[in-house]
């Protein structure tokens, strides 16, 4: 049975945030967003005024906007009971037993090790792998890398900093990208200079004082000229969190000749409406790759983008979503070709079942003058029983006639003749469905991380025998 | 024993076996004939338990075991094997973990090593490529690749009874040296086959011990090895208007 670790969090407040002005101190522990919170909230972090005035006008900007109703219905986002800072302590679920008996056993099945259960249901603070990774580290930061939480990069790195936040995803260009831009914090800043390739995929949890599982991080990548980098974030392991809103922001700038991935799993609890914005700017002969996997939440909608702005560069999604009971995946991309002869392949599968919802939104767009630019766009959706439905919107906006577009949609469920031959070879039903399912995801786990992709395996496998009969 | 008595098999509400009746003894290798239509396709299917093809009346019995409603995969697991006629493509699943898992669920699960031993070696035999256990199972095969990758997996799963669907279709004549001689291996310890075909060519690689002619869903005539000569002279239409057997208990030749 996990500690409960109060009296450790009562101390880390004291020590990061002042409390030597009380009148604030009501904030910290209230529900809702108002301009009082905004500045609160930057008043704790000790910003400097630009940063502040930038959540104030994108709070502003917030107010202004109206929840979307294009995609799946958000009616129920209560924004006022949301706490968008500081919670109080005994909100958070400190309790292994507290969690959903479902998730609980799933680590168990998945076969998590008892420490890094209770890290990832938040009972724990992170081990200190600075013993681990700390040889690493070093190597990296003589390489002149920069990788941190995007509240120090702040402070440490203005300049830097200044030159590319925001300019990717401005606050207006969604009502949830001006959420984050007001209440953002959190998340990781990375900066790989000219030339530096790094081998090794870097981790979320690399990062010393990163806040865990934070619902508005705001995570800024600048891969320099002829750079090489690999981010990979979140959890195949389902994670349990009370806080229903999670509104992150990711923008990434691929400079002349570089390479960035990003790789994310999603797997968050089915109370949670994950809305994501994420997108990428990508120079000449540059190339930037995401790599999607959404499993949990509610409600998901995250639509990562490249802006492929100099001459060949490339831009490549591979997206997969399972959607169960409950829940809605809407995903997708948008690739943006600005220039010739760039490049753009999107590959998204997904699965639903026991009334699961899917949805693709695809959209390429390719402007006049854009002469030998290439797109290929695949989705693929299985449904597998017939309360659960899969749509796909792809879009294709090609303003340049000098160009080739590829376009193809299967939408199916799971053949009886591939079940009929796989069981009459001695499989049950239960086993042949998810071979079927892994084969079908098969093309996009290949591109994981082996762990994640172990892991995916078997958290399908253990979906289907749940599911099925 | 594998007895099928008074077999009747609908699809789609049709009626596509009218009452046939069968016994294939261990070791035993009985030929199923007819012309296109016949109905040889839905006997295989509907004892193998392909949903689509409905056991309307009649019988299947596994050494003695009532086989008639139980699932596909049950009914593999005491013994059965079907090689398919068109055998489905499964895109992402491998032969190899294909294999493996029906190997595990049959309980006949080796340990790792050894499997890749034998399945190496049954696929020299067979003619092929090492590079075909990491593709596909049937995803992008050629007609060959598909009949050898069914032999394949008779050869490593060793059922008790193997019903062979048109093996022999769609290969040339080196590929089905190799193929017959894979089967006949797999006859040695004991198999009961059930060969299907349309053409008597296999016929003279694997001798059956006995023939059946199967017409418009009924067993016509049956005989010994010299039926299958007589098809390959006078044709399907003459047996079948020669003499018409009702669903006549046929006697296998060692009883």
């Amino acid at each position: 049975m996990a500690k409960v670790s109060t009296m450790q969090e009562n101390n880390d407040y004291k020590s990061k945030y002042s409390f030597s002005k009380p009148e604030h101190y009501v904030f910290k522990s209230k529900k809702g967003l108002s301009k009082a919170v905004v500045e609160e909230i930057s008043y704790q972090k000790g910003e400097p005024s630009w940063m502040r005035d930038f959540r104030l006008k994108s709070y502003e900007i917030f107010e202004t906007k109206k929840t979307p109703t294009w995609g799946p219905d958000l009616s129920e986002l209560n924004y006022d009971d949301i706490y968008y800072y500081i919670k109080p302590i005994d909100k958070k679920s400190a309790n292994w037993q507290d969690l959903p008996k479902e998730i609980r056993d799933t680590y168990k099945k998945i076969g998590i090790p008892e420490a890094e259960r209770k890290y990832l249901a938040g009972v724990e603070a992170q081990y200190d792998s600075e013993v681990i990774y700390g040889s690493i580290k070093k190597d990296w930061e003589e390489k002149g890398v920069i990788f941190t939480d995007t509240d120090t990069a702040l402070k440490k790195y203005p300049d830097l900093f200044k030159e590319y936040f925001a300019q990717a995803v401005p606050p207006s260009d969604n009502k949830f990208a001006a959420l984050n831009s007001a209440v953002w914090s959190g998340g990781s800043f990375i900066y790989v200079p000219k030339g530096v390739k790094i081998d090794i995929p870097l981790q979320a949890y690399f990062r010393i004082n990163s806040p865990q599982m934070g619902q508005f991080e705001r995570t800024l990548i600048i891969v320099d000229k002829g750079a090489q980098v690999h981010y990979v974030e979140g959890c195949t392991a389902p994670i349990y969190t009370s806080d229903s809103l999670h509104a992150a922001v990711v923008e990434i700038f691929v400079k002349k000749g570089a390479r960035c991935r990003y790789t994310t799993i999603q797997n968050w609890s089915k109370n949670v409406y994950n809305l994501v914005t994420k997108r990428a700017f990508v120079e000449e002969e540059g190339t930037m790759e995401w790599i999607d996997g959404n499993l949990g939440s509610k409600v998901n909608m995250k639509y990562p983008s490249c802006f492929l702005k100099g001459k060949g560069a490339r831009g490549e999604l591979l997206s997969i979503s399972s959607a169960g009971k409950g829940q809605e995946q809407d995903s997708g991309g948008k690739m943006i070709h600005l220039a010739p002869a760039t490049t753009s392949r999107i590959v998204s599968k997904s699965i639903s079942k026991d009334g699961g919802k899917t949805a693709f939104r695809g959209l390429v767009k390719m402007i006049k003058g854009v002469k030998g630019a290439k797109t290929h766009v695949q989705c693929n959706s299985l449904i597998l029983d017939e309360k659960s439905a899969a749509t796909t919107y792809p879009s294709m906006q090609i303003e340049e006639a000098d160009v080739e577009a590829a376009h193809e949609a299967t939408v199916g469920k799971i053949g009886e003749e591939q079940l009929f031959y796989l069981m009459s070879r001695g499989i049950t039903q239960n086993e042949a469905t998810s071979l079927i399912v892994n084969g079908f995801i098969d093309p996009i786990v290949k591109e994981l991380p082996l762990e994640y992709a172990i892991e995916l395996n078997r958290l399908i496998q253990l979906e289907m025998i749940g599911s099925v009969g | 024993m594998l007895e099928i008595r008074d077999l009747h098999v609908s699809a789609d509400g049709k009626e596509i076996i009218k009452g046939v009746s069968l016994k294939i003894k261990p070791g035993e290798i009985q030929a199923l004939m007819g012309p296109n239509g016949s109905g040889k396709s839905s006997i295989a299917l509907a004892l193998a338990g392909h949903p689509h093809y409905k056991i309307t009346s009649g019988k299947v019995l596994l050494d003695g075991r009532n086989i008639t409603k139980i699932s596909p995969d049950k009914r593999a697991k005491l013994g059965l094997f079907l090689a398919m006629q068109h055998p489905v493509a499964i895109p992402g699943v491998s032969v190899a973990n294909f294999l493996r898992t029906s190997l595990c669920s049959s309980k006949k699960g080796s340990p790792t090593a050894k499997f890749v031993e034998t399945f190496k070696k049954d696929m020299k035999e067979l003619r092929i490529d090492e590079s075909f256990a990491s593709r596909g199972i049937n995803d992008g095969f050629s007609g060959g690749e598909k009949k050898k990758s069914e032999i394949l997996q008779l050869s490593l799963l060793k059922p008790k009874y193997a019903v062979l669907d048109e093996t022999d279709s769609g290969l040339d004549i080196d590929s089905l040296k190799i193929v017959t001689a894979a089967i006949k291996k797999a006859v040695g310890p004991g198999i009961g086959i059930l060969l299907i075909t349309h053409y008597q060519r296999i016929l003279k690689y694997i001798q059956p011990g006995f023939v059946h002619v199967l017409v418009d869903g009924r067993i016509v005539k049956s005989g010994g090895y010299k039926l299958a000569e007589e098809i390959e002279d006078k044709g399907y239409q003459a047996i079948s208007n020669a003499k018409i057997q009702m669903s006549k208990e046929i006697q296998s030749p060692n009883d």
